[in-house]
C-alpha cells in the first residue's frame, strides 16, 4: 500500500492523485504533497510510483507470507520507474519483451514434464504400470510386495 | 451538475475502451471517454502485459488456429467471430507504432503481439486524444439514461476529483467497464466490480455465459502479480511435502483441484529454482511490478520459498458478460453496446477461458467493432432526445425501493466474493450448494435493492456493492440452471456434457432472475464488420 509521499521530493503537482486508478489520494493544500486519504482502496499496483516524475512516492508491500516489509528503503526509491525505463535511462525499454511468450511456454513445459515424470514413477512404485515395468528394466518396487492386496 | 454531450460515450478506460474510442473517433464522431479511474492505469491491462492472439494473414495458419480453439470451446464459440478478431487484431496493433515503443522480436523483426500494460494503455490514450477524443478521468458512471422509446441515450455519474455530478447525453453508449473480480485482490481489478452488467441489465439488456466464471491465478499470498514467473514453479503443502501438480495445456481444472486440496490443509509454498533460466535476466524488464512484490519484502524470488494464494478472476478471465446480438457488439437495447470483459466472450472462447491472448484480441476487436457501430448509429439517428427527456435508470444503491438505511457493505461484498470464488464452491458445484448460495445472495440483494443508498462520491461505492452482489447472483443462478458440465463449469451432480444443452444461456432480470437458452442465431443487423 502507498506508504509515504516524500515531502522533500514532492513538488505538489498532484500527478499521482490523477494517476491512481482507485482514488486513494486527495490533493494537498497550497502546493503541498497529496494526502493519502483512502489507503484501504490501494491495491499495491505501483502505478502511482510509475507516474511520479520525481520519485516522491513509495509503495510498501505488506500482507501475509514470507519476508519483511521494507519501509521506504533508500535503494528502492525510484527503482520501479527505472525498471520500467520511464526515467529516461534506456532508449529501448522493451528490448527483451518478446521473451514473454517463449518463457511462459517454457515454464509450462517444465511443469508438465515434471508432472509426467512423477506420474510415471508413481505408477511404477504402485506396481500398476500397464506398460511393462519389466521391459523397462526396473526392479519391482518394494511397495508392491508390501501391498496386502497384491 | 456538469453537462456532457457526445455522439459516442465510452464508459471505461482500459483496452476495450481505448480501442472503442479510437475507432469511433476515426469515423469523425465526437467521442467522450468517462472512466472511474485514470485512463492509463485503470483496469486489469495496465498492470499487466497482454499478449494478443496473433496469426498472420495466411489462410492455412488462421484456419488451424481457429480449429485448435474450437476444440476447447465446447460448442459455444463461433469460427466467424474468431476469424474476425484475429484479423482486426493483426491490422490494428501496428496503428500504435507512433505511440508505443515496439522493440525487436529476437528474429530481426518487430514484436507486436504482446504489449506491456502501462505503455499500452498510455499509447491508446495518446492515440485517442490525437484523434480528438475527450478523456474524463475519475468520472465514474453511476447509471445509464434511457429515452422514452426504451433506447439508451446517455449516462450520469460523479466527478470525484471535482466533487460534482455530471450528466451526459449521447447518440450511443459503449460499456467497456471490464468484468467482475469480486475484489479478490487480483491485481488491477479493484475497480472491476461488474458495474456495466448492472447498468446494462437495468436498461433491459441480457447477460450470457455467467456460469463460466471459474478462473484463478496464482501469486504470492501477499500480492497478486502477473503469473509468468510461476509457470515452472514447484509447490509444497503445509507439511513441506512437494505436491504433484498437473500442468500443461487443457489441464487447468486438474491443476486447480490439486492445489485446492492442498490449500484446504494449510499454507502452500512455491519455489522457483526450476523456473526457465532466461527468466532471471529479463523478468525485471517484462514485469517490473512482479519483482517489486518480492524485493520490497527483502525476498529473492528465485532463491526464497514463498507462500502462494489463488486469486479469483470471476468474469475477468471467465467468459460471461453482456449478451451481444450482432457483429457491432450491440446489446439487445438500442443505443447500448458492450466491449471487452463487459461483454460475453463466448463467441471466441466458448466455455473455456480465452486466456490472455484470446481475451486481449477480443478486448481490442470488440472495442473496434463497437466503436464503429456506435458511431454509425449516432450518425444515423442523432442524439434522439432532449436532455430533459432522459430518464435515469439506476436503482439499487441509488434509489432503493424501500426506506434507505445503513447497510453493511463490506459484509455484502465479501458474501458475493465468497459464494462465487470459494474454491470448493466453484470447482465442485452441486445443486444443494448452489441453492444455499442463492439464498445468501438473494438476502443480500433484497437488503441492497430495498435499502442501500449512496449520495455524491459515496454513491460510487454503493453502486459497486450493488453490482458485485448482482453479478454474483447472476453467476450463481446461471450455474444452477446449467444442469450439465461444460468447459470450466463443472457440476458434480451432472458430471457429463449434455449435447442437448450445447447452446449459450441467457440470464437477465433484477429482482426476478430470468434464464433461457439462447436459441436465436447471430443476427447480422446493425453492426458492420470492417472490411
Amino acid at each position: 500500500m502507498i506508504e509515504d509521499i516524500l515531502s522533500e521530493r514532492c513538488t505538489g503537482c498532484n500527478a499521482c492523485v490523477v494517476a491512481c486508478p482507485d482514488h486513494v489520494l486527495d490533493p494537498g493544500v497550497a502546493d503541498g504533497p497529496p494526502v493519502i486519504a483512502r489507503v484501504e482502496q490501494c491495491q499495491t499496483c505501483f502505478l502511482c510510483e510509475l507516474h511520479c516524475a520525481h520519485d516522491a512516492i513509495y509503495v510498501a508491500v505488506e500482507g501475509p507470507g514470507a519476508g519483511t516489509t521494507l519501509h521506504h528503503p533508500e535503494a528502492l526509491i525510484g527503482r520501479l520507474r527505472h525498471d520500467y525505463g520511464w526515467d529516461g535511462s534506456t532508449s529501448d525499454p522493451l528490448r527483451d519483451f518478446w521473451q514473454l511468450g517463449p518463457l511462459l511456454r517454457e515454464g509450462l513445459e517444465i511443469s508438465a514434464a515434471r508432472h509426467a515424470r512423477r506420474q510415471t514413477r508413481a505408477l511404477k512404485e504402485a506396481g500398476t504400470g500397464q506398460e511393462g515395468d519389466d521391459a523397462a528394466g526396473y526392479p519391482p518396487a518394494k511397495a508392491v510386495t508390501d501391498d496386502p492386496t497384491a | 451538475m456538469k453537462a456532457i454531450d457526445a455522439d459516442v460515450l465510452v464508459v471505461g478506460g482500459g483496452m476495450a475502451a481505448g480501442w472503442a474510442a479510437i475507432s469511433a473517433a476515426k469515423t469523425g464522431a465526437s467521442v467522450v471517454v468517462v472512466d472511474k479511474g485514470f485512463m492509463g492505469t485503470s483496469g486489469v491491462t495496465a498492470p499487466a502485459g497482454p499478449n494478443h492472439w496473433w496469426v498472420p494473414p495466411d489462410t492455412a495458419q488462421r484456419e488451424a488456429a481457429i480449429r485448435r480453439r474450437l476444440e476447447t470451446a465446447f460448442g459455444l464459440a463461433d469460427p466467424e467471430w474468431m476469424e474476425r478478431i484475429i484479423d482486426i487484431t493483426w491490422r490494428s496493433i501496428p496503428e500504435l507504432d507512433p505511440y508505443y515503443p515496439f522493440s525487436g522480436d529476437g528474429k530481426g523483426g518487430l514484436f507486436r503481439s504482446g504489449l506491456r500494460g502501462p505503455e499500452y494503455v498510455r499509447a491508446l490514450r495518446r492515440y485517442a486524444t490525437d484523434l480528438g477524443v475527450r478523456v474524463l478521468d475519475h468520472h465514474p458512471v453511476l447509471e445509464l439514461l434511457g429515452r422514452r422509446d426504451g433506447s439508451v441515450g446517455g449516462a450520469g455519474g460523479y466527478d470525484r476529483l471535482g466533487g460534482v455530478s455530471w450528466r451526459a447525453r449521447a447518440g450511443a453508449v459503449i460499456l467497456a467497464t471490464g468484468g467482475c473480480g469480486f475484489r479478490s485482490g487480483l491485481i488491477g481489478s479493484y475497480s472491476n466490480t461488474g458495474d456495466g452488467y448492472l447498468m446494462g441489465v437495468e436498461a433491459g439488456a441480457d447477460l450470457s455465459g455467467m456460469e463460466f466464471c471459474v478462473s484463478y491465478s496464482i501469486s504470492p499470498a501477499w500480492l497478486s502479480t502477473r503469473t509468468l514467473p510461476y509457470t515452472g514453479a514447484r509447490y509444497y503443502d503445509a507439511s513441506g511435502a512437494e505436491i504433484d501438480v498437473p500442468a500443461g495445456a487443457n489441464r487447468t481444472r486438474e491443476h486447480l483441484l490439486v492445489l485446492a486440496d492442498a490449500f484446504r490443509a494449510g499454507p502452500v509454498h512455491a519455489d522457483l529454482h526450476e523456473a526457465p533460466k532466461a527468466l532471471r535476466g529479463v523478468v525485471r524488464q517484462i514485469q517490473p511490478a512482479t519483482v517489486a512484490a518480492f524485493e520490497r519484502r527483502g525476498l529473492d524470488m528465485f532463491r526464497d520459498r514463498f507462500e502462494v494464494k489463488l486469486f479469483g478472476e470471476g468474469t475477468i478471465r471467465g467468459t460471461g458478460g453482456l449478451r451481444i446480438v450482432d457483429t457491432g457488439c450491440a446489446t439487445s437495447v438500442p443505443g447500448l453496446f458492450a466491449a471487452g470483459d463487459a461483454a460475453t466472450r463466448e463467441h471466441i472462447a466458448g466455455a473455456t477461458s480465452g486466456g490472455g491472448a484470446q481475451n486481449a484480441a477480443w478486448a481490442l476487436s470488440s472495442g473496434v467493432l463497437s466503436g464503429q457501430a456506435a458511431a454509425a448509429l449516432a450518425r444515423r439517428q442523432g442524439k434522439g432526445a432532449p436532455d430533459a427527456a432522459l430518464e435515469p435508470l439506476g436503482r439499487a444503491g441509488l434509489r432503493p425501493a424501500g426506506g434507505s438505511r445503513a447497510v453493511d457493505r463490506k459484509a455484502l461484498q465479501k458474501a458475493a466474493g465468497d459464494e462465487i470464488l470459494d474454491l470448493d464452491k466453484a470447482l465442485r458445484r452441486r445443486a444443494d450448494g448452489l441453492e444455499a448460495s442463492a439464498r445468501t445472495l438473494e438476502d443480500g440483494w433484497t437488503e441492497i435493492s430495498q435499502h442501500l443508498r449512496g449520495d455524491g462520491r459515496d454513491a460510487v461505492a454503493a453502486r459497486e456493492t450493488a453490482a458485485m452482489v448482482a453479478t454474483a447472483r447472476w453467476c450463481n443462478a446461471a450455474a444452477l440452471a446449467r444442469t450439465e458440465s461444460r468447459g470450466m463449469h463443472v457440476r458434480e451432480d451432472f458430471p457429463r456434457t449434455d449435447p442437448r444443452l450445447a447452446c449459450r444461456q441467457i440470464v437477465g432480470g433484477l429482482d426476478r432472475i430470468r434464464i433461457r437458452p439462447d436459441g436465436a442465431r447471430q443476427e447480422k443487423t446493425g453492426g458492420k464488420t470492417i472490411g
